[in-house]
Formats: structure tokens, C-alpha cells, sequence
């Protein structure tokens, strides 16, 4: 809802908070519920309030446990009872310079200023390692904001004894954990402070009055950007943005004004505006997020201004240019349809406040954050943390080309008239092996992205995906499939859980960038050739369908196993005796982890 | 101010605090009377009120309010619009 998305109205939130709660519970969309415990170091109540709105608003249905006030650090290193039995999916820590236990003072030397630092640090490591070993969750911890006033003046933030200085120098100690552990985010309240304003930020009557570290008002801000890496670790992430152009990746209308006529480059101060929001968008596509074009516009008028030589972006930097009269509703659905993603991870950009009316109508889950003004362009899509990045991989990298690739096999596609030949065609070669430790936080990343081609949509997380690689009791598989348009990562895992001499699957997933392309077959084949060398005679395949998961409904059925149950909810299991299999790839060279190198 | 627009004004309030279109508030009304009134609900009424009223009340006036009465007089003295 537009009450939730930035620019929001923090005082209307607060005032609302009941009835947009109730809206957004009533609204009957499926969300993913997950637990989360507060360890507060302040008062958390509202905190976690508004985070549970912006959550809903995200796809998560949230239930929380919060440390009573201050128990930070008591309920981190010596849990309850109550926390032990509450099993959180994310702790958060919600601490501030409010709760530094001692600050430098002017007549400590360097030496002892570098004591409290590593004692203040070493506090926090081991809270973090505790909740870590005991939990096997992420962890969400707040760096520190800086000081509401500076004892030293300008020299604060440079002496050795200066506040500033001090927190400066724990923050920093903070990011090289964040840097080396798996599954630590930081919260950027020092970023979120200051952008919000620091002095108001900071006002002392919500400290000394309710122990609030931060205004009431800056609370609905701080919950969002929470909620950002939240949604980001769960998987709810945006894939795509659909970019209107005319008054929107340049000032003018192309068709009117002509190709010469449109303001964009180094001309004007607006023209300036513009470029700088294409050098924003063609850094997102750095990113690993996909640039495509929706807009209003004949194909050509279209190109030639994507074209204009002053321009930040071409024509290339766009997987998909839809420039044509239809309805842009339905151009972004075919946008997701031949990208394989969902529409509801698109990010909708426009400056015409009916055409995203109409696309939000029409496209439930879709977003059209409010594009009023060019020089409000790149703050209101940054801040709505659309692609808040948690995981950072080489696939990321690589995104743009691979869906680039896929457009051209696409394409290549329609002059074929036998499917086995066009696949034939595309020299396709696998590895399909035992997970190696290089693909492990992509094949944890693939598990929480992966909504269609998803059996049992069991989510894992870091700590979760190590347990899973370091037991014994797993048959594990992952596949990276090339062919001659290129590398497409890692695609599928799958994952079965020894039990005698059956195998239950945990896990079957393929990302829908390689669909019909037989890669299924090529993982199933490697499964058996698996089972027989571990002596395994039978497998036993589930099926949970979710909103998203119907396309994989009949997966094992197709890969022939029978149905041996299935109950009201649609649930089914489905069963394979080992001996009876035929190898069922027959288009993919399937490699294994010693090709690797020579990839 | 006229006491009867700040008393209907201060009504508004409370109703969307509080998610109850059926609260009336009276000068003797405090927090026993509304059932999800406690201190933390307190801190958003009280900044809702302020922003309503575009005044500020003193940290000491926050504590020391014993019903609405008192809220009342103190936007009554200070309230800009």
C-alpha cells in the first residue's frame, strides 16, 4: 500500500498503525511466517510494531519475541526458557550509543582508549557468537550512530578520545566481522540517523522519558530500513525494474520533441538530473537487477532515444524493450513471463501517477513507488530498499549477461522446428556434483529465491546450509549448466536425507532461467547413479503447493515415480524404486567437480 | 482556543490512537477509562496530540498530567493552530 512505501507519512503511521495493521491482515495474501526475536539495549514496543507493518506490507508475517528492557545482552548470553522454545528464524540486536559502557575519558591515554574499544568489541563478538552457535540464524546487529554533541568540538571525530572518534572506531570493528561472518548483517542506523537529521534524531526527552534511543517520529523510518534486510535474507527481494522513458529516463517526449529535442547529458542542470538517474540504474544493473523498457512509444522513437550519444544507457544495457501502445499492465506481464520471474518482483518506474494507479491496480505485489520529480528519482527508488543486498555473489555479476543469453536462445529457439535439435544445438555441458564449498552461499542464496520450481519451498539459511554439507546423512547435488550463449551459474540443488536404505528428498529446486532444457533429468540421472553406489533402494519424493509452485506439481511423476499419497491440503508423496530407472538426459554433457577448474 | 473545538479535535485523536470511533473524552477522563491506554500507547498519544496542536509539552508536563483536563489547559495556553 502507498501508506507504506517511501515517501510515507511517519506521522500518519504512527496515528494508523492499528487500522493499516487490520487492513493489511484482512487483505488475503499468503505470507511467509517467520519469528524473530528484539534483544533491546532500549525500548523496542514500537520498534517492532511498525516493523511488523512494513514486514506485512513485504510478504512476512512476523511473530516476535522481545528481551525485557535492557536484557540485551543477559538474554543473548544466558537464554530463557521461553527464547529456547521460541526457536527464532533472525535475532536482532537493537543496540545504540546509548548503551557504550564506558566512553574514553580526556585523561586516558591511546592505550587505554584502545582497551575500552576491544573490551566494548569483545562484549559484542561474543553475544554475536553465542547467538549464533545457539540459534543458527541470522543476525541482524545496529552499528552505532553518532553523538548528539561533541565534547572536543570538530576535533571529536579525530582525537583518539573524541566520542565521535570512538564510535567511528567500533563501527569499523564491526564491519570487519560483518565482512568475514556468514549470516551478520549490519543495521546502518549511523546512515539512517544522519539522513533523517541528527539533532532530531537524538532529542534527549525519548531517552530520559521512555528510554527510547531515537524520537518517536524517526521510528516508522528505522523499522523500514530493518525491514529491508529482513525481507532480503527471507528471499523477498525485487528481480526486475520496468522503466517508462520520456520524462523518466530523460526530460522531453521523443516522439514530439525528437531525438534532439530530449534533455539528457551535461546541457542543463536537468538534463544533468536525468543522466545521473540512468548512471544510478546502470549501476543497479551492475548489480545483478534487470533493466527492461515499458513504455508508450514507437519501437524507433524509442530506440533512437536510448540512443541519444549523451546518454549513460544503451539499448544493450535492456534485456527487454517493450515500446508499444498496449497497456502497460499487460506489457509487464509479458516482461515477467518471458524473464521466467514473477510480476511481483518487478519495480514499476514512471512519472505518470495514472499509469501506476492502473499497474498497481491490475498487477497485485507490483511496486510504482511515486516518481513526482527527476531530482527525487533515485532517493525515493534507493530508499524503498527494493534490492537491499544481504548476499553478494559472482552470479550476481553475471545476471544481466545470462538473461541477455536467454533472450538470444529465445530467439534461436523460433528457427528451430525439432526441440530436441534446438537443445541439441545448444551444446549444453553440466557439472552436477557434491556441493564444493566455492557454490555454498550461492546454493543457500538459490534456496531462499527459488519460489517456482520449488517442491517443499524449505528455505535454509547459512548456518543451515553448513550443518546440511558438513552430516553424513544427506545425498546433496548441485548443478551448473553452460552452453554456447554462456555460463548460467548455479541453477538447481537438490538435497535427500538418508534414512536405511531410502532417500527422502528435503529439497528439489532449479532456477527457472534453464527450464525445458532438460537439466531436471540431468540432476535426477546423477541422483541415481548416487543412490546406487550409497546402496540406496528406494526414493521418496513431496510435493507441497504453495501460491507459486504448480508447475512443479507433477515433477515426479514425470520423473516416474507413483503417487502413494496425497491428502486434502494437495499435499502428495510420490515414490521411486532405484533399480527400475533409465538414464533420462539425453541432451547435456554432465561433468563433475574436477571440470570446475577448466569451466 | 474555544475549550469545545480543542475537546473535539482531542476526540479525533484519541479514536485513531486508540482504533475506537466510539471515544469521547471529557476533562476528567484518564487513563483507567480507555482500556488500551498504558504507558506505552501514552508516548504515541502524546506525540499525536502535539502534532494535532503543533506545540510541544515539556518533559515534566508529560509525567505530571493527571487527566485530560490538564492536557486541555496546557494546549488551550500553548496551541499555535
Amino acid at each position: 500500500m502507498t501508506e507504506l512505501t517511501y515517501p510515507f507519512d511517519a506521522e500518519y503511521i504512527i496515528k494508523k498503525r492499528k487500522s493499516l495493521k487490520r487492513t493489511l491482515l484482512s487483505d488475503g495474501s499468503k505470507r511467509l511466517k517467520k519469528k524473530i526475536a528484539v534483544f533491546g539495549g532500549s525500548t523496542t514496543n514500537d520498534i517492532v510494531v511498525y516493523l511488523e507493518l512494513f514486514l506485512l506490507e513485504q510478504g512476512i508475517e512476523p511473530e516476535f519475541y522481545q528481551s525485557e528492557y535492557a536484557q540485551y545482552w543477559q538474554d543473548a548470553m544466558f537464554p530463557s526458557e521461553e527464547l529456547l522454545q521460541f526457536r527464532p528464524d533472525l535475532v536482532f540486536i537493537h543496540t545504540t550509543n546509548r548503551n557504550i559502557s564506558t566512553y574514553p575519558r580526556m585523561t586516558d591515554s591511546k592505550e587505554q582508549v584502545q582497551e575500552l574499544l576491544d573490551a566494548e568489541y569483545r562484549k559484542f563478538e561474543q553475544m554475536w557468537q553465542k547467538i549464533a552457535d545457539t540459534y543458527h540464524c541470522p543476525i541482524i546487529q545496529n552499528n552505532f550512530e553518532m553523538p548528539f554533541y561533541r565534547l572536543m568540538g570538530n576535533k571529536d571525530c579525530s582525537d583518539y578520545r573524541g566520542r565521535s572518534h570512538f564510535l567511528t572506531a567500533l563501527n569499523e570493528k564491526f564491519y570487519e566481522y560483518a565482512e568475514k561472518a556468514e549470516g551478520f548483517y549490519i543495521n546502518d542506523i549511523n546512515f539512517i540517523s544522519a539522513s533523517y537529521g541528527l539533532k532530531a534524531w537524538s532529542d534527549p526527552s525519548y531517552w530520559n522519558m521512555y528510554k527510547y534511543a531515537m524520537c518517536v517520529d524517526a521510528i516508522p523510518e528505522f523499522s523500514f530500513n530493518l525491514s529491508h534486510i529482513i525481507k532480503s535474507v527471507f528471499g523477498k527481494n525485487k528481480k526486475a525494474l520496468a522503466l517508462d522513458l520520456d520524462n523518466t529516463l530523460w526530460g522531453g517526449v521523443v516522439g514530439d520533441d525528437g531525438v534532439d529535442g530530449i534533455q539528457i547529458g551535461q546541457e542543463t542542470g536537468v538534463a544533468q538530473t536525468y543522466y545521473e538517474f540512468q548512471s544510478y540504474l546502470k549501476s543497479l544493473k551492475d548489480l545483478g537487477i534487470i533493466l527492461t523498457v515499458c513504455s508508450k512509444n514507437d519501437h524507433e522513437n524509442a530506440i533512437a532515444g536510448l540512443n541519444h550519444p549523451e546518454g549513460a544507457l544503451k539499448p544493450d544495457d535492456f534485456i527487454i524493450i517493450k515500446a508499444n501502445w498496449e497497456n502497460k499492465d499487460r506489457n509487464i506481464l509479458e516482461t515477467a513471463a518471458e524473464l521466467n520471474i514473477l510480476p511481483d518482483s518487478i519495480v514499476f518506474v514512471d512519472d505518470n501517477p495514472a499509469e501506476r494507479a492502473i499497474v498497481s491496480a491490475q498487477i497485485p505485489g507490483v511496486s510504482a513507488p511515486v516518481m513526482d520529480s527527476v531530482e527525487n528519482y533515485i532517493v525515493n527508488l534507493d530508499r524503498n530498499g527494493y534490492f537491499e543486498v544481504t548476499n553478494f555473489s559472482e552470479d550476481d555479476l553475471k545476471r544481466n549477461e545470462m538473461y541477455k543469453a536467454n533472450a538470444e536462445r529465445a530467439a534461436q529457439q523460433a528457427t528451430f522446428t525439432d526441440y530436441h535439435d534446438y537443445l541439441l544445438s545448444l551444446d549444453m555441458t553440466a557439472v552436477i556434483d557434491d556441493f564444493i564449498p566455492v557454490y555454498l552461499q550461492r546454493i543457500t542464496q538459490l534456496t531462499n529465491k527459488s519460489n517456482q520450481f520449488n517442491v517443499t519451498t524449505r528455505r535454509y539459511t547459512a548456518t543451515e546450509m553448513e550443518e546440511v554439507f558438513e552430516s553424513g546423512d544427506y545425498i546433496r547435488l548441485y548443478g551448473k549448466l553452460v552452453d554456447k550463449f554462456g555460463d548460467n551459474g548455479v541453477v538447481s540443488v537438490v538435497i535427500g536425507h538418508k534414512d536405511g536404505d531410502v532417500l527422502h528428498m528435503n529439497l528439489w529446486i532449479m532456477s527457472c532461467r534453464v527450464l525445458k532444457r532438460d537439466m531436471e533429468f540431468a540432476m535426477l540421472d546423477r541422483l541415481i547413479e548416487r543412490c546406487r553406489e550409497q546402496g540406496i533402494q528406494t526414493i521418496r519424493g513431496y510435493y507441497y503447493p504453495t501460491a507459486k509452485n504448480n508447475m512443479v506439481r507433477e515433477l515426479y511423476g514425470k520423473f516416474g515415480f507413483d503417487k502413494i499419497s496425497e491428502d486434502d491440503a494437495g499435499n502428495t508423496v510420490w515414490q521411486l524404486e532405484v533399480a527400475s530407472y533409465e538414464q533420462r538426459n539425453h541432451v547435456i554433457k554432465v561433468e563433475g567437480n574436477s571440470a570446475i577448474q577448466s569451466l | 482556543m474555544d475549550s469545545k473545538v480543542i475537546y473535539q479535535r482531542l476526540n479525533k485523536v484519541f479514536q485513531d490512537v486508540f482504533d475506537d470511533d466510539s471515544i469521547v473524552v471529557n476533562p476528567k477522563t484518564t487513563a483507567d477509562d480507555i482500556d488500551d491506554w498504558d504507558s506505552l500507547e501514552h508516548i504515541t498519544l502524546i506525540n499525536a496530540v502535539e502534532r494535532e496542536f503543533k506545540m510541544k509539552f515539556k518533559m515534566g508536563e508529560i509525567s505530571s498530567m493527571k487527566n485530560v483536563g490538564e492536557m486541555a489547559q496546557i494546549i488551550a495556553a500553548r496551541a499555535k493552530a
